[in-house]
């Protein structure tokens, strides 16, 4: 509060507003840098999404108000990419966030070998997701050689039964595709919750049991309670991460058989880099930023809130 | 209660109060409690073994042959032998692992570069407009990445930054500044004010206050930042694919090269990707506090 004051004592209005410009001037290079990477090009986005724009016909290019977005709302591609991204965002958050809970819970205690077991379960979120995704392909899924298949096939021999050996990919693809996301997410979430639940003060809790309130009331009252902000925090970021995954389609499924599989990423780099429907590409594009401002819009608010961050900022200003 | 308070949470020192009452004699009630916990002990155990065992899998394919890796059903008792990593060497691995050596390790530099004098704006000697920027940082990494790639296929091209290691870096950088930027500022936050003043006083520039003062203190959180930069830079495949072409292409491109319809390759494929997921897979273990710290913006510390 006091240091402002002391940085030069200036008390003319151009020495303020000088010293308000050495103030910013560290943060110049940082936001140039962002608008000219991240904002600009989401620009150029939105004029191409209201041009018709084809590679293939470049003598048709021409400005078509918003063709491309009722274009790419009634494309059956499209839409099934839509609808695949909303199945798997949620599905693959809310079943990451379960799993993830129930590990950090585990974790949450002493036992022999907590920090291995830690160890071993973040490494899913550590693996390359490309390097992850072909491996459950090629060496999970895979329907002759499979580790699933080939386990069954193992448990057939030994107790003398006839093994199924299902297509996975093909057969259940949403499946397969999903808990790729989940095994890749699950850490990710465990990782932000056990860090909430460490950061529970124990007092309480004992405080609560000398009261006399048993396990279940203590998780109900204050551990969920005190780790709600934590959750709400780990489903805005995987939101997030998977509206943006694409990896595992691209390896796993390709975006299909049919149209299964496709979510938004992969659809609209198919409509970009195969299609050549630049103009389509971009609205498409648009949409899901759409969707993601909605939703960052309520998880700009809570991280904030949770971070403590910008009161900080704002207490010495 | 402060989400602060969580410094050295991850330790795994946490007192269990449960243990606290010692009665001379073993009550019945304790000695269930006692069986029970270390029963949850052994389903986490299970819990890690299950989620690990995809990769000690892909482990064990690597160190086969190409024949007796795709059988099923999995003979566990085939020869091991390393001829899938000297394939994967032959396979010229080197330069795609040196492209995304530099597209992570230069733009993690460039970020670290461009966020500490940021968040010192905005967390040590802070600007009026503090909360506006901030949230408008961290709004530019909730846009989705996607909606980004035509118009920077576009402008790459114009620029002949198409299948050039640089074009990654410079998108790599924006990639990750917002994240970078939230991070180091609330690293900064929590250096002492008192400990600038006294620096201004005695007449250090802004180069000299952040080489000198800020970047020592804030050394954990560069590192946590620099962590978190790396292992995205390092996996991204999408840019990678869609702006390289053969001399720029990294680890994940390369990967992707394996996969033909014909002859047997599972088992050169588990070598490849283990060996380009090791590094970050190293650093994200050593540094797993860091890990979190990054992941959850800083507001986890």
């Amino acid at each position: 509060m006091a240091k402002s004051k002391v940085s030069e004592g200036v008390d003319t209005r151009s020495g303020l507003k000088a010293a308000a410009w050495r103030r910013r001037l560290p943060l110049m290079p940082a936001l140039i840098f962002l608008v000219v990477v991240t904002q600009i090009p989401f620009v150029v986005t939105i004029v191409i999404s209201l041009f018709h724009w084809v590679v293939m016909y470049p003598n048709d290019t021409r400005f078509d108000w918003f063709a491309n977005y009722v274009a790419v709302l009634r494309d059956p591609y499209l839409r099934a990419a839509i609808l695949n991204t909303a199945v798997m965002v949620v599905v693959g958050v809310l079943a990451a966030l379960v799993i993830g809970t129930f590990l950090a819970l585990l974790l949450n205690r002493t036992f022999f070998g907590r920090g291995f077991v830690r160890t071993l379960l973040i490494t899913p979120f550590l693996i390359m997701p490309m390097a992850a995704s072909l491996m459950w392909k090629h060496l999970i899924y895979n329907a002759e050689y499979g580790l699933i298949n080939g386990v069954l096939k193992w448990m057939g021999n030994t107790f003398g039964f006839d093994a199924p050996q299902p297509e996975w990919v093909s057969g259940s693809p949403k499946v397969a595709v999903i808990l790729v996301l989940v095994w890749t997410w699950t850490p990710f979430m465990m990782l932000i919750t056990l860090a909430g639940l460490q950061a529970q003060d124990p007092e309480v809790k004992e405080a609560a049991m000398i009261d006399g309130a048993n396990a279940f009331q203590q998780f109900r009252f204050l551990t969920f309670k005190h780790l709600r902000q934590y959750l709400e925090l780990s489903t805005v970021l995987g939101v997030i991460y998977l509206l943006n995954a694409y990896d595992q389609v691209f390896s796993i499924t390709q975006g299909g058989p049919g149209t299964a599989t496709t979510n938004l990423p992969y659809q609209i780099y198919v409509t970009i880099f195969r299609g050549y429907d630049y103009g389509r590409g971009a609205a498409a594009g648009v949409l899901v930023v759409i969707v993601s401002i909605i939703i960052s819009n309520f998880g700009l608010k809570l991280i904030s809130s949770l971070n403590d961050v910008i009161p900080a900022g704002g207490r010495k200003k | 209660m402060t989400v602060s308070a969580s410094s050295r949470a991850l330790a795994g020192t946490r007192r269990d109060p449960k243990a606290v009452p010692a009665k001379p004699v073993v009550s019945k009630s304790a000695r269930r409690r006692k069986r029970n916990n270390s029963l949850l002990g052994v389903l986490a155990w299970f819990c890690g073994l299950v989620f690990f065992a995809p990769i000690a899998w892909m482990v064990f394919v690597s160190f086969h042959k190409e024949v007796h890796a795709a059988v099923s059903p999995p003979d566990l008792t085939a020869p091991l032998t390393i001829e899938q990593y000297a394939n994967v060497i032959e396979r010229n691995i080197a330069p795609y692992t040196i492209n995304s050596l530099i597209a992570a390790g230069f733009s993690t530099v460039l970020v670290i570069v461009l966020a500490v004098p940021a968040a010192y704006a905005t967390a040590v000697k802070p600007i009026r407009a503090v909360k506006g920027t901030l949230t408008w940082v961290l709004s530019t990494k909730f846009l989705p990445l996607i909606a980004a790639l035509l118009p920077l296929y576009l402008v790459f091209k114009e620029l002949g930054l198409l299948d050039n290691i640089w074009g990654l870096v410079i998108f790599y950088t924006g990639m990750n500044l917002p994240v970078a930027i939230w991070m180091m500022h609330s690293f900064l936050s929590e250096i002492p004010p008192d400990v600038m003043a006294a620096a201004e006083v005695d007449g250090a520039g802004l180069p000299t206050i952040l080489a000198r003062i800020v970047l020592p203190l804030a050394l954990p959180g560069i590192a946590a930042t620099g962590l978190i930069a790396f292992i995205f830079a390092w996996n991204e495949f999408m840019f990678a694919l869609s702006l390289t072409g053969t001399k720029a292409s990294t680890a994940p491109v390369y990967l992707v090269s394996f996969i033909t319809s014909e002859g047997l390759f599972i088992a050169q494929l588990s070598a490849a990707s283990l060996v380009v997921s090791i590094p970050v897979v190293i650093a994200g273990w050593v540094a797993q506090d860091r890990l979190v710290q990054g992941l959850s913006l800083g507001a986890v510390k």
